[in-house]
């Protein structure tokens, strides 16, 4: 039964969330109606914080597929309870991404062309049809978790929706590592990156979900023994894309022709070597491996403070690799010096504006929104685990 | 003859005469300047190039561009959010410290990058070689601007003011050197090449790059030019000399 307070408490988090959101909506009609001239994108840097604010959701929206699919994929029953939660934010977390990005367009109101329009050179669009896949498979999926009588589906419908959401992180990963003539990018190494990413991130933004939404809805927290493979499994991830990451940068040095561009985003081009070695890899890698590995500090709290800390981590990862990648020069005229009035051979600036970053914080807003709203609409928070009665000893 | 045929037969004679005086230089260009008719579809027989001498470029002149902004109604102003479809670029060689002036614009590659990536297919390329943006189809995302591989695209980021009815424009699409589309159709040529003839530099040549007995494919034939970045194989319809 809802207590008073914690009814109170839903429709205040829904009512701040839904104002933080209108306040998104109207941050991106004022640049629509004015033009990307008011944020800080340029022709040089023509992706900024929206595109920082967008990818991290879209990516950790396929990694918050990652319980439910441990539950039907691998077969372990202790995550199964936890499969519709999992499902229900990687729908609110890609929905919030895809309306971060399409609010940022130059013509959003020209959606149905991009909607009727196909290039299939293009991984855009490709992506534009992996991601509504995505839903639709989602939708089945929590359909067959949800509903008993259509349980015997859960496993092939979560064994299609673990290989998309596969797929789907190699095609955002694709957007970059098909740039063929950005130093930054370029690489076959950043759709496997993307993927190790997506897992820590889904994981991360999961896990701080179901304790949150529990403690609304008055449930127990996820039982000791599972919250112990949790963290785990978050350390591992975070690990895996440290690796990922550190084998993208080492590629990179390897080639005199890429060690300009790694001096600058590791060590000189202020401020992405900060934001790089402080943000992501101190504060978004090392310090949530030590909260989740340390024997002392094995609370929950440790590890809500660790999943703040890798979604943190994330942000300031993709502003390094999205902003930073941009603003290092491009290289037209190898072996020269070269100026001009459009920025050649410059370091770019970007100083984001206030509409753009409130039309990425309207992105959480909308994915926080949605996962509210369908944990209380639907059974998809984990029962209470009964406790089953030990035979009574014979006398 | 009475006068009412011989007025009749006068009115003939001059209507005839200057119909052909209307129509015959039209037949002349179609014939000799590769022009093509209203509602003939584009050639892929003919390929458009430019082939620019930098030796010939003059440090500090900026002709070709502001005769591209006046033809194409480009504010000419250069604030990072404003649409520069020709720049000049001075390069200074690492080692030896030669310095070159040259301009670049949109290379119109056979392989375009921007082409590749553009999910809607509004960026597009044309059977003659020139690559263009639908403005109708265009949504503004700017991932042609991340795939060009010569910062050759610019992005419209206010109201467009002064437009020219030739070229359209507008606020939230990608835009870039069109090679003066329009012109040529008709049988012209880009604003940039008549800009760099008319102040006495005669540094871009502009021609078919499919015709052997082009000035273009002459002068390349002859002499050793270059394709920017021409190690991402996207064969650029626009080539160097002296670089």
């Amino acid at each position: 039964m809802e207590t008073n307070s914690a009814r109170r408490a839903f429709w205040a988090l829904l009512a701040a969330g839904g104002a933080v959101l209108a306040v998104a909506l109207g941050a991106a009609h004022y640049m629509e109606v004015h033009g990307h001239a008011v944020t800080g994108m340029n022709n040089q840097v023509v992706w900024g914080l929206p595109h920082v604010f967008a990818i991290f959701l879209i990516v950790a929206a396929s990694g918050a597929l990652n319980v439910a699919s441990i539950g039907s994929v691998f077969g372990e029953s202790d995550y199964k309870p936890h499969a519709p939660l999992s499902v229900l934010l990687t729908v609110a977390l890609l929905a919030g991404g895809l309306m971060v990005l399409v609010l940022d367009l130059g013509r959003p109101e020209r959606l149905v062309v991009a909607a009727t329009h196909y290039n299939f050179r293009s991984i855009f669009a490709w992506n534009m049809i992996l991601y509504n896949g995505l839903f639709a498979i989602c939708a089945l999926y929590l359909w067959a978790l949800l509903e008993r009588r259509l349980g015997r589906f859960a496993k092939p419908v979560g064994l299609a929706a673990f290989a998309w959401r596969i797929i789907l992180t190699t095609g955002t990963g694709s957007i970059f590592g098909f740039l063929v003539a950005r130093q930054a990018y370029a690489s076959g190494v950043i759709a496997p990156l993307f993927i190790a990413l997506s897992l820590a991130w889904g994981l991360a933004v999961f896990h701080l979900a179901q304790s949150g939404l529990a403690r609304l809805a008055g449930r127990e927290p996820m039982d000791a023994e599972l919250h112990a493979r949790v963290r785990r499994l978050l350390a591992i991830f975070v690990i895996a894309a440290l690796y990922f990451v550190a084998v993208h940068h080492l590629t990179n040095l390897y080639w005199a022709k890429q060690v300009a561009f790694e001096r600058f985003i590791l060590v000189s081009g202020a401020p992405y070597p900060a934001l790089f070695w402080a943000g992501y890899v101190v504060l978004g890698s090392l310090v949530p491996l030590v909260l989740l590995f340390h024997p002392a500090l094995s609370s929950a709290r440790a590890t809500a403070a660790a999943s703040v800390l890798v979604a943190l981590g994330a942000l300031a990862f993709l502003y390094v690799f999205i902003v930073g990648g941009q603003a290092f020069p491009l290289e037209i005229f190898p072996g020269y010096e070269a100026a001009s009035t459009f920025g050649d051979g410059r370091v770019d600036g970007y100083s984001p504006s206030l509409p753009e970053l409130l039309l990425g914080l309207g992105g959480l807003a909308a994915s926080f929104l949605i996962a509210l709203a369908g944990a209380r609409a639907l059974p998809i928070l984990a029962p209470a685990k009964v406790a089953i009665a030990a035979p009574a000893p014979a006398k | 003859m009475n006068p009412v045929d011989k007025r009749r037969r006068e009115f003939f004679g001059q209507a005839a005469a200057i119909a052909g005086a209307m129509i015959a230089p039209g037949l002349m260009l179609y014939e000799y300047a590769e022009a093509k008719a209203p509602g003939e579809p584009v050639s892929g027989k003919v390929r458009w190039g430019m082939l620019i001498d930098t030796t010939k470029c003059a440090p500090g002149c900026r002709e070709c561009v502001d005769a591209c902004n006046r033809e194409n109604g480009l504010p000419g102003t250069t604030r990072a959010t404003d649409s520069q479809w020709i720049r000049k670029v001075d390069l200074k060689d690492l080692k030896t410290g030669k310095a070159v002036s040259l301009p670049v614009l949109c290379q119109h590659c056979a392989e375009p990058p921007c082409v590749d990536v553009c999910p809607t297919g509004a960026s597009f390329k044309r059977e003659d070689g020139i690559v263009l943006v639908d403005r109708h189809t265009c949504i503004g995302c700017r991932y042609c601007m991340m795939a060009c591989p010569y910062k050759a695209r610019s992005f419209v980021h206010e109201t467009t003011t002064g437009q020219s009815p030739d070229v359209p424009r507008g606020k939230g699409c990608v835009e870039s050197c069109t090679l003066c589309v329009h012109k040529v159709d008709k049988g012209g040529t880009p604003s940039c090449v008549e800009a760099c003839a008319a102040a006495g530099h005669q540094a871009i040549v502009f021609g078919d790059l499919n015709d052997p007995s082009s000035e273009i494919s002459k002068r390349i034939r002859a002499a050793t030019t270059t394709q920017l970045r021409a190690d991402l194989r996207t064969d650029n319809g626009v080539r160097y000399q002296g670089l």
